[in-house]
């Protein structure tokens, strides 16, 4: 094998400027492919965590029906409390489960005294929702960082609320809510602090302490719209959401993909969702697998027409030779192995090279810090990374390519009749 | 007992509908150790012949018996194997492998075909090298040295394995007289040397001298082969 090693290094270096062009081409396409998807995977793992950290959570837990209606955030939909004890206990039992946090969620009319909006309402309670929802404190872009993130009559606005009804912290605002029964009650709350947007409806978004919301829909008990969840590791979304789905609705639920679902109910009337189901970035989620599916494609084409047209090349140009390696008796496999060799080596070496390049250059970009805006928010800085599973799927995929472009020519090579082949000009 | 024998060998090539008999039911023997050239115009039919000893191409009917062997029923991977195992070949543009040395192209065969322990190899192809007074261009490359010292590589690589029998077409073709002239010499020696059968083809008559048996073909048939085996064994 050493030896048909050896010969295959030597006809290949015998055609040097085609080879290296080969080379070129397979380092290229590597290259391209390694770098989108660390880039791309880079920026889908940020705007998902952007939204799970710092508003979603991985999962949530709804009352039957409420996500299919959750624009008019129906209060008749809310969990009562014996339904939210037993959810708990069964977030509290499962170790994949770092924290949880209840919220009641209601529209309001949000007022400064001279004008009036509407407004999405959250009431929180604030330790935790900061443990299930990290980064929300850090969407505060005015006003106090330090202590509590909300106290009892305070608010927290977002910045497209802010500006439009010309509000800074430490004003008096007024929340006006009709409750479930359909009288209207009204509280004064003082803004705390303004918080940076989200893209989509998360963006007029706002925050009070749940106990004051309860207060002012005038709850007579504990009740909870939904209730967030965060995993210790994300990574088992798909493995959690099945056992809350499972243990929570009766259901397995159909998965934690983006662009899933939803464990449906069973007797308990109530609904497990991922994120992806409750956020529209899912969308671009699918687009950015999607294009990255295209892009292997690609990069399986270039291989593929790159390395067989060199192989093809390569046999019609040693006909002769060909027929005298036959005529003095090598066997045809032996024939067949070299060629593939060659092709093979092709292969491995465009993929050695474009992966060495790739990494260098994702560790650069790592260093340069690169920062990037999306949506409402700016200054993103890019991290791409590449796991060792993707980048052995693609160089995989690439050396298969290699080795079946090389089939055919090599096939034919050591199928060729000696005669004809010597008799080649 | 002869180690080859034809009888009623008959080759014909189809082109379209149209049939081109190259050769047309030749019988002859050729004993072990002999020294033989088959001659004749171009189109006799020499080459064929050759291709169907060396179990390159099948006898469209008749008989072809090579080393006990009748090759004329092997399918393509048992003839490759047969050539590997018993027959060596010197082709008229030496056919070296451009990219190996002088050493590696006489190795070859002792790697892609028989496989031999690698110390055993290196004594082979030294002994050979010696042999054809090549021993000083072992590490060249084929395109650094002359033709007549490529066809001196390619009798030694056609003796590596040990064959016993060496088909050589036309191999001085593309040599000076006085090399092709010294080509058989060698050629003649390594006989003498090693027992090894050579059958050959050649247009020149001085070549064709050297012969110790000549066949002649005309239009794909066999004239009476003219013995000289007395005076050259003597």
């Amino acid at each position: 094998m050493l030896n048909v090693l050896k010969i295959a290094i030597r006809n290949l270096a015998r055609f040097g400027r085609r080879t290296l062009l080969t080379f070129t081409l397979i380092t290229l396409g590597i290259v391209s492919v390694l770098l989108f998807v660390a880039v791309a995977g880079s920026f889908k793992a940020m705007m998902i965590g952007q939204f799970t950290d710092a508003v979603l959570g991985h999962l949530e837990v709804h009352r039957r029906g409420y996500v299919a209606s959750i624009d008019n955030l129906p209060l008749n939909l809310n969990m009562q409390p014996e339904t939210v004890e037993k959810v708990e206990r069964v977030l509290k039992a499962s170790p994949a489960i770092e924290a949880y946090s209840g919220r009641v969620k209601f529209g309001a009319m949000f007022s400064n005294f001279t004008e009036t909006t509407s407004i999405r309402v959250n009431g929180i309670d604030p330790a935790r929702e900061t443990a299930t929802t990290p980064l929300l404190p850090g969407r505060v872009v005015e006003g106090s960082r330090t202590g509590a993130l909300l106290n009892p009559g305070e608010i927290l606005i977002p910045v497209l609320l802010a500006r439009g009804m010309k509000v800074k912290t430490g004003d008096t605002v007024v929340l006006v809510a009709t409750n479930r029964d359909g009288s209207v009650n009204g509280k004064t709350f003082t803004v705390r602090a303004i918080l940076e947007s989200v893209t989509g409806p998360s963006g007029r978004d706002g925050y009070i302490r749940i106990e004051d919301a309860r207060s002012l829909l005038r709850m007579g008990q504990p009740e909870v719209s939904e209730i967030a969840v965060r995993l210790r590791n994300p990574a088992q979304l798909d493995r959690v959401y099945a056992q809350l789905s499972q243990e929570l609705t009766g259901s397995a639920g159909s998965g934690g993909k983006p662009g899933g679902m939803a464990g449906k109910s069973g007797g308990s009337g109530l609904e497990v969702h991922t994120w992806a189901a409750l956020s529209p970035f899912s969308n671009i989620a699918n687009m950015i697998d999607l294009l990255t599916v295209f892009i292997k494609i690609m990069l399986v084409s270039i291989v593929l027409i790159s390395v067989m047209n060199v192989m093809v090349m390569a046999v019609y140009e040693r006909v002769r030779e060909i027929g005298t390696i036959a005529a003095i008796g090598t066997p045809p496999g032996r024939i067949l192995s070299l060629f593939l060799t060659e092709g093979l080596l092709l292969g491995l070496g465009g993929t050695a090279l474009g992966i060495a390049i790739s990494l260098g250059a994702i560790y650069a970009l790592n260093v340069w810090k690169l920062t990037f805006d999306f949506g409402q928010q700016q200054g993103l800085v890019l991290s791409p990374a590449i796991g060792v599973k993707d980048v052995a799927v693609i160089a995989g995929m690439v050396v298969l390519m290699a080795l079946l472009a090389s089939l055919q020519p090599a096939w034919k090579a050591s199928r060729m009749d000696p005669v004809r082949a010597l008799g080649h000009v | 007992m002869a180690l080859i024998r034809a009888e009623k060998l008959v080759k014909t090539y189809r082109t379209g509908e149209v049939e081109v008999p190259a050769v047309r039911g030749v019988d002859f023997a050729i004993e072990a150790k002999s020294f033989v050239v088959f001659v004749g115009p171009s189109g006799s039919g020499k080459t064929t012949l050759l291709n169907m000893i060396g179990c390159l191409d099948h006898p469209t009917s008749g008989r072809l018996t090579v080393v006990d062997t009748d090759v004329g029923t092997l399918d393509r991977r048992a003839a490759a194997n047969f050539r590997g195992q018993h027959v060596g070949f010197v082709f008229q543009d030496f056919n070296l492998i451009p990219v190996l040395t002088v050493y590696e192209n006489i190795e070859y065969p002792l790697i892609m075909v028989q496989s031999w322990p690698e110390e055993k190899r290196r004594r082979q192809v030294m002994r050979l090298l010696e042999a054809v007074g090549m021993s000083g261009q072992a590490g060249k490359r084929p395109d650094q040295i002359s033709g007549g010292q490529k066809q001196r590589v390619a009798v030694a690589r056609a003796l590596a394995t040990d064959a016993q029998l060496v088909l050589a077409d036309e191999p001085t073709a593309n040599l000076d007289q006085d090399t092709a002239y010294r080509v058989i010499e060698l050629m003649k020696k390594m006989r003498d040397e090693l027992g090894t059968t050579f059958v050959f083809s050649t247009h020149d008559p001085k070549i064709m001298a050297a012969a110790e048996v000549v066949f002649t073909l005309e239009d794909g048939k066999l004239r009476r082969p003219s013995e000289k085996s007395a005076a050259v064994h003597a």
